[in-house]
């Protein structure tokens, strides 16, 4: 109900609008209420669609690999080694005679899980330190700005294997790795949002009312500034899964028997000059997911811009 | 303008100090015993392993360690390779040339791409160019760089037989690798030059020149660019620091010398103080190079420079 009431008034001004420009009533609020919608949730065009139907296909793989995959990853068929791309073996069959597909799609659960985890644990910690610096500011800022400082010394993906190579391989290891990577740039983007929330006149108006500095931070501050950091975080996710793929195929990955994608690059890149597909595929998938995430992400972020934003 | 330098100066020095510690940190703090990663307590003695932690001082207190540890460093004392024990430092120097002319050209293969067809897309925005500029920027943010660089192997060394795959000798073996790891950087430069370029050429001072009647081309080439190269040099700073980072992995794909592919070797035999080195090394040029970019914002930037005499 109350969503309905804050909707429908930026609606009516566009109503006004077309009314102006000589349309029917009717016509010119439906047209104002596409408007508003368009604005807020960015234009979705074709590639936004089509980008939304791969990232769903892919989670559909990671979640039922069994119902997408047309054969077992580990099944190995010693009378199809090598073999190219046809109809049994849409993406061909590597030197074990595994089908290149099934194994793409099984290997969908591990890359995504590792990136998805990886931004969750990112962002939490990030969001939190960029909130404590920006929100309580002074000694505290100084302290955690610098220790982000000295993160960003080491560029991303060298921070990530490092840590990997102290923890050693496994999953757990390197969510944590590629998470704390990429903690200075949740961190900072926080901070720059809180800083500009806190003077807003709201924000003096709840505390001027006697409100506990923790809930205003909880339901003034915080709320209003979460959006260019879910937008970093979607973007950010395309990052993680390439900062994943990249420690699996330099073999700091989860080793299991059914590889991931970077791993299953790794495996292919000694077969490259007769088999061409091992490689080729995997790759194919993971370029097609990160920049589907990525089209996602910049529609997004074009659609909550604090330039277009009408706070 | 000198004051400004060198305080500048100062404050890299410090960030510097802190990457060493966090190197440390990374190394001594998180769980994981480096003795058990050098021999295998299954075949060796309790008593050995005891004796090994003695010689490597990992029995004294934390603030004693790392005070020699930083003592150590700072005199050139990289430590010893764990595999045949020759010393870290002129083990890294003899690579550095290598890997330096690999990430230089990089470098510029990403600001050639990115910053022509990033201001020429802003310029022309919705033709053609625009259209290829936002394909690479895609693509470039979305591509791991090894498949980026397993592909160009298949078409240009596998197929084409026009370069050599692997190798370090003469400059053939550079352009592949180049192409690959430089891909990436442009993607973001590319966005990024866009963008801003799109911003300035919206500002009112470009209305006033265009005013006064000055031609398009001074407008856009001069006076538009020059603004707009300022958050685009920075981005170029950081992402020559994701270059040399990501020699790790493109080395190891054209299997070519360096310390990435020192880096890649050291992790997978758990050589930690070549690994320690390595990233200290890299933290250092990524240190020197943003600094550097914050000088050069004085050339860009009269504003700046004025700024920086003040105080």
């Amino acid at each position: 109900m109350k969503n309905s009431a804050t909707s429908a008034e930026p609606a009516a001004r566009g109503a006004w609008l077309g009314r102006l420009a000589g349309r029917s009533r009717k016509s010119a609020y439906a047209a104002g209420r596409q408007a508003v919608s368009r604005r807020r949730f960015g234009s979705a065009d074709l590639l936004t669609v089509l980008a939304g139907l791969a990232v769903s296909f892919l989670a559909a793989c990671a979640l039922l690999p069994g119902w997408i995959a047309p054969y077992s990853p580990t099944e190995m068929n010693t009378a199809a080694i090598l073999q190219g791309p046809s109809s049994a073996h849409l993406f061909g069959t590597d030197y074990f005679g595994r089908d290149v597909f099934s194994l793409v799609v099984y290997g969908t659960r591990d890359s995504l899980l590792i990136g998805v985890s990886s931004v969750i644990v990112g962002v939490l910690l990030g969001g939190t330190l960029g909130s404590l610096a920006g929100y309580v500011g002074g000694r505290l800022d100084a302290a955690i700005m610098r220790i982000m400082d000295v993160l960003l010394t080491i560029p991303g993906i060298l921070l990530a294997l490092t840590i990997a190579a102290a923890l050693g391989p496994g999953l757990r290891n390197i969510v944590l790795a590629i998470a704390i990577s990429s903690v200075p740039g949740y961190a900072r983007v926080m901070r720059g949002q809180i800083m500009a929330i806190r003077g807003r006149g709201y924000v003096f108006a709840s505390r001027a009312l006697g409100t506990k500095p923790s809930d205003v931070l909880l339901r003034h501050v915080l709320p209003n500034s979460a959006a260019p950091l879910l937008v970093m975080a979607t973007l950010g996710l395309g990052s993680s899964i390439l900062a994943g793929a990249g420690l699996s195929f330099l073999g700091l990955g989860v080793l299991k028997e059914i590889p991931d994608w970077g791993a299953l690059l790794s495996q292919g890149r000694g077969y490259l000059t007769v088999a061409w597909w091992i490689c080729t595929f995997p790759g194919l998938t993971i370029t097609l997911f990160v920049l589907s995430v990525n089209l996602i992400g910049d529609r997004w972020r074009d659609a909550v811009d604090p330039k277009r934003k009408g706070r | 303008m000198l004051q400004a330098a060198l305080s500048r100066l100062l404050s890299s020095l410090l960030v510097i100090v802190g990457s060493l510690a966090l190197v440390f940190c990374i190394f001594y703090l998180l769980p994981g015993d480096p003795v058990l990663s050098m021999v295998d307590p299954t075949s060796v003695s309790p008593e050995v392993i005891e004796n090994l932690r003695q010689q490597l001082g990992l029995d004294r207190p934390f603030h004693e360690r790392l005070l020699t540890y930083f003592g150590d460093m700072l005199t050139g004392d990289f430590g010893r390779s764990l595999v045949g024990s020759d010393p870290v430092l002129p083990k890294i120097l003899a690579q550095v040339p290598s890997t330096l002319l690999l990430t230089a050209a990089s470098a510029l293969v990403a600001v050639a791409v990115g910053v022509t067809l990033g201001v020429l897309s802003a310029v022309r925005k919705g033709g053609i160019i625009d259209l290829i500029a936002r394909i690479v920027g895609l693509f470039g943010i979305s591509m791991p760089t090894f498949w980026s660089g397993i592909l160009l192997i298949l078409i240009f060394s596998v197929q084409l037989g026009w370069l050599p795959s692997m190798g370090s000798d003469g400059w053939r073996t550079l352009i592949l690798p180049a192409l690959a790891l430089g891909f990436v950087g442009a993607g973001s430069i590319v966005r990024m030059v866009r963008g801003s370029m799109l911003d300035v050429l919206n500002e009112p001072f470009i209305t006033t020149l265009r005013a006064k009647g000055l031609r398009e081309r001074a407008v856009q080439y001069k006076h538009a660019l020059r603004s707009a190269l300022i958050p685009a040099v920075t981005l170029i700073g950081m992402q020559i620091g994701d270059m040399l980072a990501g020699t790790v992995i493109i080395e190891t794909v054209f299997s070519r010398q360096g310390i990435g592919r020192i880096l890649a070797d050291a992790i997978m035999a758990k050589d930690l103080p070549v690994v320690q080195g390595i990233v200290f090394f890299t933290a250092i040029v990524y240190v020197g190079i943003n600094l550097l970019v914050d000088l050069s914002y004085a050339a860009i930037d009269p504003r700046i420079r004025r700024k920086g005499a003040k105080s």
